[in-house]
């Protein structure tokens, strides 16, 4: 009966056979990795009713949290009012036995959830990923696509209701999977149609095409050879800083003209735009620059006889410094590869040392505009309204949030600034994050807040039963008032 | 690493929690002092060998029972017997259907044989046993967001009525659904009665075939499920009203023949803010009324 993956569990004598990453008919123990574990929801439970209190939807997970934040293991985030559910799993049925409202006894089934979602992606690097707009594929199903190319950085966007609810049901579990797994800080795997294969995980370098991205570029080739002229005066003739988006030529360059750098009868590929800087020398790739070249005198055309010289030392390097050659002209005005002097190996150095190290970034955006609001008032655009206004603060697992203008309440969060594994999802799929709204009481009363269940924080704050971490130094705390309305004249 | 059973009396003084592996039981019972912890005693004895002797009848428990099938010994494993029994015929259903209501019933039942209690309830995870004395009531509440404990119906059980049950059923619950409902609630005249029609009018609540209804084999999420290669709900994305609308009469249709049947004794069906109402007593116009604005904390 059981499959080869199913582990038995020998806790109580029911002998659940659990598959992985779900939990047995007590929904206490759980397989996690194929290793037997307690998960405890019902602790929580349990402490719910020994107050004779509606249960907080957060569970207890101490060897979950491991005190590791994504990107600053020694930061710290408020978890006050943060709902979240363990995401492996279906969430736990809150049943509840207690006096509500005189009544004796209440049962209840639910869960909650998130489902116009998605992240925006920032890769730091200038390798090609893939043209603008094509699908990026995660175990083969489209999650989202290409967007912008931005400086040193390219853009991709991935989830959004079409892709979570739009299209097929596998393509809408893989996209769930690949947004919870981003937001939560694990890499993921992502392919772009005709592009390269990366991997990507918030606060870390991208893998791109199974290469390690270290660096991300010090400034376009035009700004490189802007940066650099006056470290190469005088040590080489022609320098060309090669660059998929703007390639730089220094002696035809505003900055090498300044230094009286004599012209050199270089001719590069490509379309000119301004002296000195050429778009479109090649195509886009994961080599050199972000070009898809390998030997970079691919970009150039034969040197004007009239004007080079036998014995014209030149350089080209990439916008990171990762690829240089040093070549010198021969009687017949051909790049000949040689040792790069070590006074020019300096100034490569110098590139690298000034390019930040590359980085993946994660912003989960969701919006807020349904009937989340309805759980925090009886009248939910008065919620919006009260966001707009400033007077009530959201934070997504305590970290500060930008919420966009216009109508509902649309956020963008850094999920690096989170707590790790803040993020849950449910089959439908969507995902499950957290949001909360911080303002105070008056406000509340006066837009409609459920103020019969207003409770004070000594409640529900006991010792035990909630997942305590502490707040990131860098993030504001939630709690200070954003605005209050006497301030508003 | 078998753990035993945790038994203690909660914070309050007044309720006993019992937990042995799946079983989370919270009882109460109301009368004097001393028969009141005879009730607890008499509770805490009966309870400590119920899940062993469960156990000892998985196998033919998780299977449909037939009148050639080996019949279940135990008294707790009779009782889901008997009350899967009526709907044998009509649909798959085994005794684990009613596990928790029995198990529910199986404690009370030890409790008022020791003891005499005015009023009395085990909830086992949801499923509730009563007992009233005449002229006794119980004032029964249903939620379905927990975070906010707010009611979205009430109604008072009193002696002379004929409920002593109450169960509730849905896709989201601890045990499995074929069918989409967020909440069936039953009141019957047993708990075990109870959870077995909340289970069926539950399954019965459902749109075959929906795009949007996630659904998975039983036993690709739990091998040893009695519900083997039944399909079980797992999510439900976007519904139109519409939808949802036929969905609930599904399961509104088989709540009345039930109800005629003698079954049941009432029903709220549940789904996406649209809440059916079936012979629930006068007391319970609270119901349905904040529905529409209760649904999913669905952002």
């Amino acid at each position: 009966m059981p499959d080869d993956d199913a582990i038995r569990c020998d806790a109580c004598p029911v002998l659940c056979y659990i598959k992985p990453g779900r939990l047995g008919a007590c929904d206490r123990y759980g397989n996690r990795d194929g290793q037997l574990v307690r998960v405890d929801p019902h602790v929580v439970l349990d402490r719910a009713l020994a107050r004779g209190a509606s249960v907080v939807p957060f569970l207890e997970r101490e060897q979950e949290w491991d005190g590791n934040i994504v990107g600053a293991p020694k930061a710290f985030v408020t978890a006050i009012g943060a709902g979240t559910t363990y995401p492996d799993y279906k969430p736990a049925p809150f049943i509840i036995s207690s006096e509500v409202e005189g009544v004796d006894m209440v049962t209840v089934v639910t869960e909650g959830i998130f489902s116009y979602c998605g992240v925006k992606v920032k890769i730091d690097t200038d390798r090609h990923l893939g043209p603008e707009c094509n699908l990026v594929r995660a175990q083969g199903e489209a999650v989202g696509h290409v967007t912008t190319g931005e400086y040193g950085s390219q853009m991709l966007s991935l989830g959004g209701v079409r892709h979570l609810t739009g299209g097929s049901r596998r393509e809408g579990t893989v996209t769930c999977d690949t947004l919870l797994n981003l937001c939560n800080g694990k890499a993921v795997e992502l392919k772009v149609d005709e592009g390269a294969a990366v991997v990507v995980q918030a606060g870390k370098p991208p893998i791109i095409d199974d290469v390690l991205e270290e660096r991300m570029r010090v400034g376009c080739g035009s700004a490189t050879i802007g940066m650099f002229a006056k470290q190469w005066y005088g040590k080489v003739d022609e320098v060309v800083v090669v660059d998929d988006h703007i390639t730089g030529v220094l002696s035809e360059h505003q900055a090498g003209k300044l230094l009286g750098v004599p012209e050199t009868g270089i001719k590069i590929k490509g379309r000119r735009s301004t002296p000195g800087r050429y778009f479109q020398v090649a195509e886009p790739g994961t080599a050199w620059g972000g070009t898809n070249i390998e030997d970079p005198l691919a970009i150039l055309q034969p040197f004007k006889a009239k004007i080079a010289w036998p014995g014209l030392r030149l350089l080209m390097v990439s916008t990171t410094g990762e690829h240089h050659a040093y070549f010198e002209l021969d009687e017949k005005l051909r790049p000949v590869s040689k040792d790069l002097p070590a006074t020019l190996g300096e100034s490569v150095a110098r590139i690298k040392e000034n390019c930040e190290p590359a980085l993946c970034t994660v912003l989960f955006m969701g919006g807020a505009g349904g009937s989340l609001r309805a759980g925090v008032t009886e009248n939910p655009v008065r919620l919006t309204h009260s966001v707009r206004d400033a007077l009530t603060r959201v934070t997504c697992g305590g970290a500060p949030v930008y919420i966009w203008p216009g109508g509902g309440i649309t956020f963008m969060v850094d999920v690096s600034r989170m707590p790790e594994n803040a993020f849950g999802y449910v089959p439908t799929p969507a995902l499950v994050a957290p949001i909360e709204f911080t303002l105070r009481l008056q406000d509340y009363a006066d837009l409609g807040g459920y103020m019969d269940h207003v409770r004070a924080l000594a409640s529900i704050m006991p010792e035990e039963g909630h997942r305590h971490v502490s707040a990131r130094p860098d993030n504001p705390w939630p709690l200070f008032p954003a605005k209050t309305p006497e301030s508003q004249s | 690493m078998r753990e035993r059973a945790e038994i203690r009396l909660l914070p309050d003084g007044r309720r006993l929690y019992l937990q042995d592996g799946p079983i989370d039981v919270t009882l109460e019972a109301f009368g004097t002092t001393s028969e009141i912890s005879s009730a607890y005693d008499a509770a805490t004895r009966r309870f400590v060998s119920v899940l062993d002797e469960l156990c000892g009848e998985l196998s033919i428990l998780r299977q449909p029972l037939t009148a050639d099938s080996r019949q279940p010994a135990g008294t707790v494993a009779k009782r889901m017997a008997r009350a899967v029994a009526p709907y044998a015929a009509r649909t798959f259903i085994t005794p684990m259907a009613a596990v928790a209501g029995a198990v529910a019933e199986e404690i009370l039942a030890a409790m008022t044989g020791a003891a005499h209690l005015e009023r009395a309830y085990v909830n086992d995870g949801g499923d509730i046993a009563l007992h009233l004395e005449p002229g006794q009531q119980f004032v029964v509440g249903m939620i379905d967001r927990p975070d906010r404990a707010s009611l979205f119906g009430t109604a008072v059980l009193e002696a002379i009525e004929p409920v002593r049950g109450i169960a509730t059923s849905g896709w989201r619950g601890r045990s499995f659904s074929l069918g989409i409902a967020d909440a069936v609630t039953v009141l019957a005249d047993q708990a075990a009665m109870a959870d077995a029609a909340a289970t069926i009018i539950a399954n019965a609540v459902d749109l075959p075939e929906h795009p949007n209804v996630f659904r998975v084999r039983a036993r690709d999420v739990a091998p040893d499920n009695d519900l083997g290669d039944h399909l079980v709900t797992q999510g439900v994305g976007d519904l139109t009203a519409q939808e949802i609308g036929t969905a609930l009469d599904g399961g509104e249709t088989l709540a009345r023949t039930l109800l005629t049947e003698g079954l049941i004794r009432a029903a709220a069906l549940h789904l996406r803010g649209q809440t059916r109402i079936v012979g629930f007593p006068l007391h319970s116009n609270t119901l349905g009324n904040h529905a529409g604005d209760r649904s999913l904390v669905h952002a």
